[in-house]
């Protein structure tokens, strides 16, 4: 639909446009993919763009090979994405897990669509929240971003590079296909003006116990074709990258660092934003298009002087469990937004229920947007 | 100006979805408001029910969909019998004459229509921009945006080589809706 050839500063775009510019922006030099509604406009819109860059482009014959691309670009030196949606991420979580413990940078771009299975391929869901954190086999953190606008795919998908690139990890983008289809507003800065994080490499070993995986400080990464030597592996490694698959120490090392290198980090990574909570008796938990009909809903309570405010996680994964327990010594209750049939709820009650009560309200019906009236009647009815 | 919710409603292949984007386009990056455009449609490209709403304001929207339209555009006979009950009191409905026969609307609501399917025929020998003479004919009755806005849109949008007969055809509509 975007026959204008060139993107203009504050242009009027579809969202999953704007997340194929925002990768542009973020030096993405390398895509692979395998279409699916409601993800396709970013590979085609890539298929276009990524030449004029002097990137690269696949269109592989699986998401299988897509992610399995993305990967071996990222050793290659690349910034690398793919994107796809629920049914092509399921076919992606072995390789993800691979991307995981390689410690591989990469951006992977969840379009959520109608689920489970094939599901519904043009209606919006919020289906695949813990399938990104636990599709893949064994203890392993992830990093997700929830967008909840145009601008938001834009901006969310350069930090997605950025916090790849500096924790060497896959990270998640989940989106859905209301908001990648959704045309809006978006305001794109001048490369010039944007903090990108570029990849640290290693230049030269620095002898036999140079680190160049599972370090919580994040090892440099040795991409090839720079002369260095690397085994790169899915099976129990040491640090130095050679496997040891016998030897349960060398496993509980590899599960604890690659751990904890998100998780003693989660305060550089973690975003929340928070609307009207000062006063707030009542804080609402959504995240991604779920929050603009929470947002809108606080804002109608709000003429009423009902003191209710909103807690949006922009980072859903590492999950931000310390922040939600301050905000459960503060109001009496929690209502949790979401269009599922409760993800992450658990998770917020884990951490709010000792302080607060905590109640779920889900969409009358799974696949559309809240009305404000079912949000506003669920705030009387708890105020 | 709070916020104005329009919903266009017709079936696939009538330009529905391209005329809400050019609306939202001359809006948000022309005259500077916000914009959302949002659409639904069945796995049929032609033929099929599609629905495509769009909001503008001068402020932030917050919430993207059109649950009750401000302005209602129907292009369909079935998409009026979809669409109707959700037109409120003292709002506007714009119909193609030919296409859709009103009944049963209540007098409170401003009813407009205009022979955008058989103009774009017999005046311009392609039904393809029966769309952009119902553009024209919104901004002409309307007055939401600028004339001037939506031709810049429908340069960045329609292809160079059927451009000037669509921007022939929007003011074809514009002049419908200025006169009607």
């Amino acid at each position: 639909m975007e026959k204008n050839k060139k993107i203009r500063n504050a242009d009027f775009l579809q969202g999953n446009i704007a997340c194929a510019e925002g990768a542009i922006m973020a030096g993405c030099n390398f895509f692979a993919g395998y279409p699916i509604t409601p993800a396709s406009e970013i590979a085609h819109h890539l298929s276009k763009r990524m030449f004029e860059v002097g990137g690269t482009f696949i269109q592989t014959e699986d998401e299988i090979a897509a992610i399995a691309n993305v990967l071996g670009a990222s050793w290659g030196g690349a910034k690398a994405m793919t994107a796809t949606s629920g049914p092509g991420i399921s076919l992606m979580l072995e390789n993800i897990g691979l991307g995981v413990v390689t410690e591989t940078p990469c951006v992977i771009v969840n379009v959520q669509r109608g689920s489970p299975s094939t599901g519904s391929p043009s209606i919006h869901m919020q289906g695949d929240m813990l399938q990104s954190k636990f599709g893949s086999q064994g203890d392993y953190q992830i990093i997700a971003l929830a967008p909840s606008s145009s601008q938001e795919m834009f901006d969310l998908t350069i930090e997605a590079f950025n916090l790849s690139e500096q924790f060497r990890t896959p990270v998640f983008i989940l989106s859905d296909s209301l908001i990648g289809h959704m045309r809006e507003r978006v305001e794109l800065p001048n490369k010039e003006e944007l903090a990108l994080f570029e990849r640290r490499r290693l230049k030269s070993y620095q002898g036999i116990n140079q680190k160049i995986f599972l370090d919580e400080k994040v090892a440099l990464m040795p991409v090839f074709g720079n002369g260095l030597k690397a085994n790169v592996t899915g099976s129990t490694h040491k640090e130095d990258g050679f496997r040891n698959v016998s030897d349960p120490k060398i496993l509980d090392n590899e599960i604890k660092v690659l751990s904890n290198k998100i998780l003693k980090h989660k305060k550089e990574i973690i975003r929340i934003e928070e609307v009207n909570l000062e006063d707030a008796d009542v804080a609402i938990f959504s995240y991604g298009l779920s929050s603009r009909a929470v947002l809108k809903s606080i804002e109608v309570a709000r003429k009423e002087r009902i003191k209710v405010g909103s807690f949006r996680p922009i980072t859903i994964w590492p999950f931000p469990d310390e922040e939600i327990k301050k905000l459960s010594n503060r109001v009496k209750t929690i209502i949790v937004c979401e269009n599922n049939l409760g993800q992450l709820l658990p998770f917020v009650k884990a951490a709010a229920c000792e302080n607060c009560q905590v109640i779920f309200l889900p969409p009358k019906t799974l696949g559309t947007l809240y009305h404000t009236m079912e949000i506003i009647e669920k705030i009387k009815e708890v105020v | 100006m709070s916020e104005i919710g329009i919903r266009l409603a017709g079936l696939g292949g009538q330009g529905v979805v391209l005329s809400s984007v050019i609306i939202g386009r001359a809006a948000s990056v022309f005259e500077n408001m916000e914009a959302v455009q949002t659409q639904t449609y069945g796995s049929d490209m032609r033929g099929g029910d599609v629905c495509s709403e769009i909001i503008i304001s001068e402020q932030k929207i917050l919430y993207p969909i059109v649950n009750y339209p401000d302005i209602l555009v129907v292009l369909a006979q079935k998409a009026f019998s979809q669409h109707i009950q959700d037109l409120k009191e003292n709002r506007i409905l714009i119909t193609d004459k030919n296409l859709v026969e009103v009944n049963n609307v209540s007098k409170n609501i401003k009813h407009f229509c205009g022979s955008f399917n058989n103009i774009a025929i017999d005046k311009f020998k392609d039904n393809r921009v029966a769309n952009m003479i119902m553009l024209g004919f919104l901004i002409g009755k309307t007055k939401i945006l600028s004339q001037a806005s939506l031709e810049k849109a429908i340069v960045d949008l329609v292809p160079a080589n059927v451009m000037e007969l669509n921007i022939q055809a929007f003011y074809e509509g514009v002049i419908l809706g200025n006169n009607l």
